[in-house]
């Protein structure tokens, strides 16, 4: 490989946040000029963080930044720009109301006197999108372009601020295939033209076809640095998911009765029609785990939100406890015996300010057993409060406390506390353990095993492989909004070949998809 | 009581010390900027409300509106929607009461439930409004409710200048209540009347509404996260509405009592403002409807002690508006005593885990 520069260098990062959340462990991490370079690991692994500390917007709290060979202390993403480091963010930002070039040169307008000189940045933008070939007009309002367009902007929009390094995270997340594609020669186009570029992404396919080389991460380390001719997918799938220590969950073998949640060629896209689920189809029976495994963000979120009815589904349909659910709202789904542990708990699962008691009793608050006639029970609900704490194992002084002083896993325990205890007949658990410490986690993961022995049904979301393998008596694997595989028996199966799946490499064969839905 | 509550407790009150002691400096300085007198003027404020059975009088009776629409406030905010409608709910609550106090002969006591009654409805109905218009089309009710408080205004000045005007008189003024209608004064020597008792009753009334009620505990969930009383299975806009109704309502109600305890004819040119007021009653009393009582006599001894001062030395009234702004700053500054606060959180998380020394502090 002929000598590159080296652009970019940071060593021994280590970040803390103030939460007590380690992560990033010690990571090293180098880019030479003019390459594109890939930095994939799962979530939560510590990419973000560290693309945050490149651009300015977190510091660590220890370790040393290179630019160009200089140690540098990037203290604001103000001077990043100045660097030459540009980011280009998941979620855009943009003014939706001003047109392309003004969203270009906000902030370091070409200027006539005390006025924006239009014209030359009308074409200082044209000139720059056509070198580029980025298809975009200045003068549209973003508010009227597609996502795919949008990005451009951003990119043009780091370009303009002199941008040498351009940092791209996770850019095909929100991208049609065909936007995908354009992206990538953009990109590719960029490279020629001399600059710098960070690809962040698992979607390994996408890595493999695009970058030089690649960063890999795992739980806040590096794993290390390839060129991307020496390693194949399988290899990088390996160093992202492969664990060191497997949690042990015993659990007895199923007892498996009848069908509780029936799904059946189900399709959810978005309002700017990108398709969330795609045809998908499945069953789950009494007194079993199953097991939804998926890199984020391909479409599991969006299916745990139309089955508790936070979403509304375009077509097929989805059978709760025997009843079509397309005409219900949360309430009647609730009222079928369906409880829910979502995905955020902070802007979903809880009212921070009030107290652990009123959180826990918020969907059930109009039961008898609690208030008549609307005149809530004072003493009952106390008691009833005292309970959940106890039984869920809630550390707190009393349950009268604000929900928002507890840690973590102690919300989450009483986000589970409120959902098992209404007597659910299925529970659907979305990323039921996420940023929740070892003994909340297996305190949970008993609780899910105990309903399972209980009869009843568990869906299980989670991107933890280990988590999923561990509690799942069956997995499907979804990528790309689609069932690419299902394992009746989670015994069966490795987190490598998983991984696989998970990450798009392989994909079963329709009839054994079709075993999901176990001949109905 | 757990320490969180107790420092929560402690930095409010400082709090609410400070934005006294802070006021309290602004009016001095500003009688000593401008007073020929100023020893006078500061007599006459602030000890002035308490010279005479009379004055003492004059500020139970200036906290009374202030009572109804504090409540309104909190309803309103406590559900999370930013409604100024307060404002309009009470004077369109004193057309109302006006309609009925002069055109519809009824039995004593009879006759003022019903014009309270009436003053509530239209009080509600000019509440719902910007309640419903963002319910269908999401249209920020912070602005429709600022542009319908005018029209409320004029409205009701129309109503009572082309309709109820008493013609024999120069200045704008309604045809006299009958006297049926009017609320009776309570405590002799002064204009205290039953619509004092009325308030009270409501604060009572409210604190159970929200901190006893299926409803109250369904709008606080709202109030404080609507996506998780949505997932909980709430209906959020329903109860964003009904809070905005009930609100209304209480407006409304307090300017038909304020109309029939303190007036016999309708003499108002524009709004007294009390919907206003009330945002800085309830700012004060924390949002808890046991401590409106007391935010609005405090409030109502302000603009007592103003309109003595303006009376008796040459320092005006409007003192007392900027009295009001500056303490309403001062108890919305989130950022003010934070540190302090923060410091003490600390500390007490440090105690009770044993004094470990990793607690974080940001």
């Amino acid at each position: 490989m002929e000598e590159k520069k080296e652009v970019l260098r940071m060593e021994n990062i280590v970040k803390v946040y103030s939460n007590g959340v380690m992560a990033n462990k010690g990571i090293n991490f180098s880019v030479l000029a003019g390459e594109i370079h890939a930095l994939s690991g799962e979530n939560g692994a510590g990419k973000s963080t560290l693309m945050k500390i490149i651009f300015g917007e977190e510091q660590p709290t220890s370790g040393d930044i290179y630019v160009n060979g200089e140690k540098t202390i990037i203290s604001s993403p103000q001077l990043a720009i100045s660097l030459g480091i540009g980011m280009v963010h998941q979620h855009f930002m943009l003014v939706p109301s001003l047109t392309v070039a003004e969203n270009v040169i906000l902030g370091v307008e070409p200027r006539k006197g005390l006025l924006i000189n239009r014209k030359k940045a009308h074409r200082q933008v044209e000139e720059m999108a056509d070198k580029f070939n980025m298809q975009v007009s200045p003068r549209a309002r973003i508010e009227d372009l597609t996502v795919g367009q949008k990005q451009k902007v951003e990119i043009l929009k780091a370009l303009f601020r002199g941008a040498k390094i351009l940092i791209l995270d996770e850019p095909t997340a929100v991208l049609t295939p065909q936007e995908t594609t354009e992206l990538f020669e953009e990109l590719k186009r960029l490279k020629s033209n001399g600059y710098t570029i960070i690809f962040i992404s698992h979607k390994l396919n996408e890595v493999k076809e695009l970058c030089d080389r690649i960063s890999i991460i795992r739980q806040g380390r590096s794993m290390g640095l390839y060129d991307m001719k020496d390693v194949t997918e399988q290899d990088i799938s390996n160093l992202m998911v492969g664990r060191d220590v497997i949690l042990n969950i015993e659990k007895k073998p199923p007892e498996i009765g009848d069908p509780t949640i029936r799904v059946k060629d189900l399709n959810i896209s978005g309002e700017n029609g990108k398709t969330f689920v795609n045809n998908v189809s499945f069953l789950l029976r009494e007194g079993e785990i199953l097991g939804i495994a998926g890199v984020e963000g391909n479409g599991q979120s969006e299916l745990a939100e139309s089955l508790t009815g936070l979403r509304k589904y375009n077509s097929g349909s989805i059978e709760m406890c025997g009843k079509e659910i397309s005409g219900c709202n949360i309430k009647d789904i609730r009222a079928l015996s369906v409880s829910h542990i979502p995905e955020d708990r902070m802007t979903t699962g809880v009212a921070p300010a009030l107290s652990i008691t009123e959180n826990t009793l918020s969907d059930k608050i109009s039961q008898e057993k609690f208030s008549k006639l609307g005149i809530i029970d004072k003493g009952k609900i106390k008691q009833y409060g005292l309970e959940m704490a106890k039984d869920y194992q809630v550390l707190c002084k009393n349950p009268d406390v604000r929900i928002d002083s507890l840690s973590g896993g102690n919300i989450q325990k009483a986000v589970l506390a409120r959902e098992l205890s209404s007597d659910p007949k299925v529970i659907i658990a979305n990323q039921p353990t996420r940023g929740v410490d070892v003994g909340a986690t297996e305190f949970i993961r008993k609780r899910l095993i105990k309903m399972r022995d209980n009869k009843k049904s568990v869906l299980l979301i989670s991107s933890d492989l280990n988590e999923v393998l561990g509690l799942s008596d069956s997995i499907i694997v979804m990528h790309d909004g689609q069932i690419v595989a299902y394992f009746p028996d989670a015994g069966k199966i490795s987190e490598l070949e998983l991984g696989k799946y998970m990450l798009g490499i392989e994909k079963q064969s329709e009839s054994e998809i079709k075993e999901a839905c176990h001949g109905q | 009581m757990d320490s969180n509550k107790r420092i929560h407790l402690i930095v409010d009150m400082a709090k609410l010390m400070i934005a006294i002691l802070v006021s309290c400096g602004l009016v001095t300085a500003i009688v000593l900027g401008t007073s020929s007198e100023p020893m006078n003027a500061f007599f006459s404020f602030f000890i002035g409300p308490f010279t005479s059975f009379r004055r003492i009088g004059n500020i139970v009776e200036a906290a009374s509106p202030l009572m109804f629409t504090a409540l309104a406030v909190i309803l309103i905010f406590g559900a999370g929607q930013f409604s100024m409608i307060a404002e309009g709910a009470f004077f369109i609550g004193t057309l109302g009461a006006m309609m009925v106090a002069t055109s519809v002969p009824l039995p004593t006591g009879i006759h003022s439930a019903v014009a309270l009654l009436v003053a509530a409805a239209m009080g509600a109905t000019v509440a719902l409004i910007p309640a419903l218009l963002k319910m269908k089309w999401q249209v920020s009710e912070v602005v429709t409710s600022l542009m319908l408080n005018y029209i409320v205004q004029f409205f009701s000045i129309y109503m009572v200048s082309y309709y109820f005007r008493e013609v024999s008189s120069s200045s704008l003024a309604s045809i006299a209540f009958l006297d049926t209608s009017l609320l009776p004064v309570i405590i002799g020597g002064t204009r205290i009347h039953a619509g004092i008792i009325l308030a009270v009753i409501l604060c009572l009334l409210i604190y159970f509404l929200l901190f006893r009620t299926t409803f109250g505990m369904k709008l606080r969930i709202v109030g404080n996260n609507p996506k998780f009383a949505n997932y909980s299975g709430i209906k959020v806009t329903g109860i964003m509405v009904a809070s905005q109704v009930i609100a209304g309502a209480l407006a409304g109600m307090g300017g038909g009592a304020e109309l029939l305890g303190m007036y016999t004819r309708f003499k108002w040119t524009s709004s007294p403002g009390y919907g206003w007021t009330g945002i800085a009653v309830a700012l004060l009393a924390r949002n808890n409807p046991l401590l409106v009582p007391l935010a609005a006599l405090f409030m109502g001894y302000l603009n007592v002690g103003a309109n003595i001062m303006a009376r008796n030395s040459d320092v005006s009234s409007e003192v007392v508006k900027i009295i009001q702004g500056v303490m309403i700053l001062m108890i919305a500054a989130e950022a003010l005593l934070k540190k302090w606060k923060q410091r003490m959180i600390v500390e007490a998380a440090k105690a009770e885990t044993g004094m470990k020394g990793d607690v974080v502090n940001d």
